[in-house]
C-alpha cells in the first residue's frame, strides 16, 4: 500500500516535472529569510502568474563565489540573481554576467540612469544610517556624521561597521564633503578622518544582527546601522531612532548569469520584476525600499509608509547614493584592502 | 589489524589529508606557480601584527589557565574519589554547551549594561562602567573558560600517577608540606603541566568565534585573517597561505615539545 502510494507520488512528481519543463521556467536566487519571503509574495508569485512561467527559487547569503564557480564551470544552473550591485558590475567586467538589452526591458529603461548599469537594474534599497539611543539623547540627537564625530558635543559610546563600504563615505561627509560630491572618494582624506574617531569607537561590528544587539542592549549610544535593523529593534520596544540625513543609500540589483539556461525567459522576468506595481508591493511586507523609483507614483504605498522608506524621493534626496562603479574600480578595491591595515594599527 | 584500521585511515585521508593538501597546493598555484600569497604574508605588517597578537593571546590564556587549572587538578587529586568525580564533572560540564552560546553568555556578563558592570555600579565600586568586553580582555576571559578543561584533565591524569608514598617519605624526612610540594610533587607533575600548556596554547592559536564576537573588531587573530582573505581576494590561495603558515607554527611547537615529553602523553594522556 505504502509502496504503491510512493510510486504514485513519484509518477506525479515526474509528470509535474515534465509539465513544468514544457512551460517556461527560470531559477531565481536571492538571500533567503524574511527578505526572500517578502519578495515571493510581492514580486515573484505575481510575476510568475502574469508571465505564465515557473520561478524556481534558491537562496544563498553571498552569491559571488557561486556565480564565479557556476559560470566558470561553463554550465550555470541559475538564471537571475539578486545580489549587491557591486557583484553585478564586477561580474559584468569579468565576463560572468550577461550584458542587458534594455530595448527588451522597458521597465528598466524607464529608470533613472543612476539606478541601472549595462549589466543590472536596481531591485531594492536599504540605507546605512546614523542611529542612536533615545535614552541617551532624548532631545538634540546627533543628526549628521559631523555630529557623530563630535565627541565633545555628543559624548557616548559609538560603533561603526567593520567594513569600508559606507564608512569611508560617512567619514568624508563628517569632514564636510557634500553627499552628492563624494565620488571618486578621497581615500586618504577618509582614512585620516577615521583615525580621528577610531579611539572613540567601542565596537566595529561585523554582522547586522550584532549591530542590532548593540543598540538594543544599550551597549552603544550611537552607531551606523542598516535602517531595517534599527526599525526592527524600535518595533520591539527599544528606545532607538535613526535619521536618513546623510545616510548612504545602497542597493541590490538583478542580473543574469552569462550563459544562463533560460536567457529569454530570464530577460522577460527581469523586466517584470522591476514593474512599478510589483516593486511598490515589496515595502508592504518588509522595511526595504523599491528599486524602481516609479513605484512611489503608483499609489500602492501610502504616504506615511513611503516616508519611512530609504528610497522615497524626499528621503533619497537627503542621502548619498553609493557608487558601486567606484567601489569595483581598482581604486575601490585598493581602499577595501587598505581597510585591514587601518583596523589593525 | 590493518583491515580494522583502514576505514579510519581512509576517513582521515579523505577528510583531512586531501583537503589540507589541496589548500596548500592552491596557496602556491593559481594560473601557474606563484609565491605572491606568501610574499604578502611575510612582508605586509598586518599579518605580522595578527600573528604576534595571536601568540600573545595564546600565551596569556595558557598562563591564566595554568594558574587556575593547577589548584583545581590538585584538589581533585587529593580529595576522596566521589568528590574528585564531582570536581571533574564541573570542569567538563561547560564542554557540552556550544562555544557560540558561551560567547554570548560572556557578552551578557561583561558588557556595559551586563551583570558585572551593573553590580559594580550598584555597589558604587566604579562610577563609569568598565570596558570588559569588545577588546582583548574579554576575548582572553572567554577563551580561558573554554580551554580550561584541556589544562585540568592532563594535569589530573599526571597527578594521579604520582605515588602518595613519596609525599609521606618527604614528610618523614622532616620536610614541611610546602617543601615536599616544591621539591617532590611539583617536579613530578611537570609533564602534565607541559602537556596541558601545549594543548591549550595550540588550540588557542586557531580560535575564531570567540575573538570575532568578543574582540570588538580590533582583536584580529590569525584564523580571522584566513576568513577575511577569502572575501578580500576571492580565491582560496590567499587564505590558505595564512593557514599553512599557522599549521607550520603548530607543527614546530609540537616538534619542540616532543623533545621534552613524548607526544603520546599530550595527545593520548597515557
Amino acid at each position: 500500500m505504502t509502496t504503491k502510494f510512493c510510486y504514485a507520488l513519484l509518477g506525479a512528481v515526474a509528470l509535474g516535472g515534465t509539465a513544468a519543463n514544457a512551460a517556461e521556467q527560470i531559477t531565481f536566487v536571492s538571500q533567503g529569510g524574511a527578505y526572500q519571503q517578502a519578495q515571493t509574495v510581492a514580486i515573484l508569485d505575481p510575476s510568475a502568474k502574469k508571465l505564465g512561467i515557473t520561478i524556481n527559487q534558491d537562496s544563498i547569503p553571498d552569491a559571488w563565489p557561486a556565480i564565479k564557480t557556476q559560470v566558470g564551470s561553463g554550465k550555470p544552473i541559475w538564471d537571475v540573481v539578486d545580489t549587491p550591485t557591486g557583484n553585478c558590475l564586477r561580474g559584468g567586467e569579468q565576463g560572468l554576467i550577461e550584458k542587458l538589452d534594455f530595448s527588451k526591458i522597458p521597465n528598466g529603461a524607464a529608470m533613472p540612469e543612476a539606478y541601472r548599469s549595462p549589466y543590472s537594474v536596481s531591485y531594492e534599497f536599504y540605507s546605512s544610517v546614523l542611529s542612536y539611543s533615545q535614552k541617551t539623547f532624548p532631545k538634540d540627537a546627533p543628526n549628521s556624521w559631523a555630529d557623530f564625530w563630535d565627541v565633545k558635543k555628543f559624548p557616548g559610546r559609538r560603533a561603526l561597521r567593520n567594513h569600508p563600504f559606507a564608512t569611508l563615505e560617512a567619514a568624508l561627509m563628517a569632514d564636510g564633503v557634500a553627499p552628492d560630491k563624494l565620488y571618486p572618494l578621497d581615500v586618504d582624506r577618509a582614512f585620516k578622518k577615521l583615525e580621528e574617531i577610531k579611539p572613540h569607537i567601542t565596537v566595529w561590528w561585523t554582522s547586522g544582527a550584532q549591530s542590532a544587539q548593540l543598540l538594543n542592549d544599550g551597549e552603544v549610544d550611537m552607531e551606523m546601522a542598516w535602517n531595517g535593523r534599527v526599525s526592527a529593534v524600535a518595533k520591539e520596544g527599544a528606545k532607538v531612532a535613526f535619521t536618513y540625513n546623510q545616510g548612504i543609500l545602497q542597493s541590490t540589483s538583478l542580473c543574469i548569469l552569462k550563459g544562463a539556461p533560460n536567457l529569454d525567459t530570464a530577460v522577460k522576468f527581469l523586466n517584470e520584476a522591476v514593474d512599478p506595481v510589483h516593486q511598490a508591493n515589496l515595502p508592504l511586507h518588509i522595511d526595504y525600499g523599491p528599486g524602481n523609483p516609479k513605484a512611489f507614483e503608483t499609489n500602492v504605498i501610502k504616504a506615511e509608509r513611503a516616508a519611512q522608506l530609504p528610497s522615497e524621493p524626499a528621503n533619497a534626496a537627503k542621502q548619498a547614493l553609493m557608487s558601486y562603479a567606484w567601489w569595483s574600480s581598482p581604486a575601490g578595491e585598493a581602499a577595501e584592502k587598505r581597510w585591514a591595515s587601518f583596523m589593525q594599527k | 589489524m590493518l583491515a580494522l584500521v583502514s576505514p579510519a585511515l581512509l576517513v582521515i585521508l579523505a577528510l583531512i589529508v586531501l583537503p589540507v593538501g589541496w589548500l596548500a597546493w592552491q596557496s602556491i598555484y593559481h594560473d601557474g606557480f606563484t609565491l605572491e600569497n606568501y610574499r604578502r604574508v611575510f612582508t605586509e605588517d598586518i599579518y605580522w601584527r595578527s600573528f604576534a597578537l595571536t601568540f600573545e593571546i595564546s600565551l596569556a590564556v595558557t598562563v591564566i589557565a595554568l594558574l587556575l587549572g593547577y589548584p583545581v587538578a590538585y584538589l581533585a587529586n587529593s580529595v576522596p574519589k566521589g568528590w574528585s568525580i564531582l570536581i571533574l564533572s564541573l570542569v567538563v560540564l561547560p564542554f557540552w554547551t556550544s562555544v557560540l552560546v558561551r560567547a554570548y553568555a560572556w557578552l551578557a556578563l561583561l558588557q556595559r549594561t551586563g551583570v558585572i558592570n551593573q553590580l559594580l555600579r550598584y555597589l558604587d565600586v566604579v562610577g563609569e562602567p568598565l570596558a570588559l568586553v569588545h577588546n582583548t580582555f574579554g576575548t582572553v576571559v572567554a577563551t580561558v573558560h573554554i580551554l580550561l578543561p584541556f589544562m585540568v584533565l592532563p594535569l589530573y591524569a599526571t597527578m594521579q600517577k604520582i605515588p602518595g608514598d613519596l609525599m609521606q617519605a618527604g614528610a618523614s624526612l622532616g620536610a614541611s608540606p610546602t617543601l615536599t610540594f616544591m621539591r617532590v610533587f611539583l617536579p613530578l607533575s611537570l609533564p602534565g603541566v607541559l602537556a596541558g600548556c601545549t594543548m591549550v596554547f595550540v588550540l588557542c592559536l586557531g580560535f575564531y568565534i570567540t575573538p570575532e564576537l568578543l574582540g570588538g573588531g580590533r582583536t584580529v587573530m590569525v584564523s580571522m585573517l584566513v576568513s577575511r582573505n577569502v572575501e578580500l581576494y576571492n580565491q582560496f590561495g590567499a587564505a590558505s597561505a595564512v593557514a599553512v603558515v599557522l599549521l607550520l607554527c603548530v607543527l614546530a611547537i609540537f616538534f619542540a615539545v616532543s623533545r621534552f615529553i613524548s607526544l603520546d602523553r599530550i595527545l593520548g594522556q597515557k
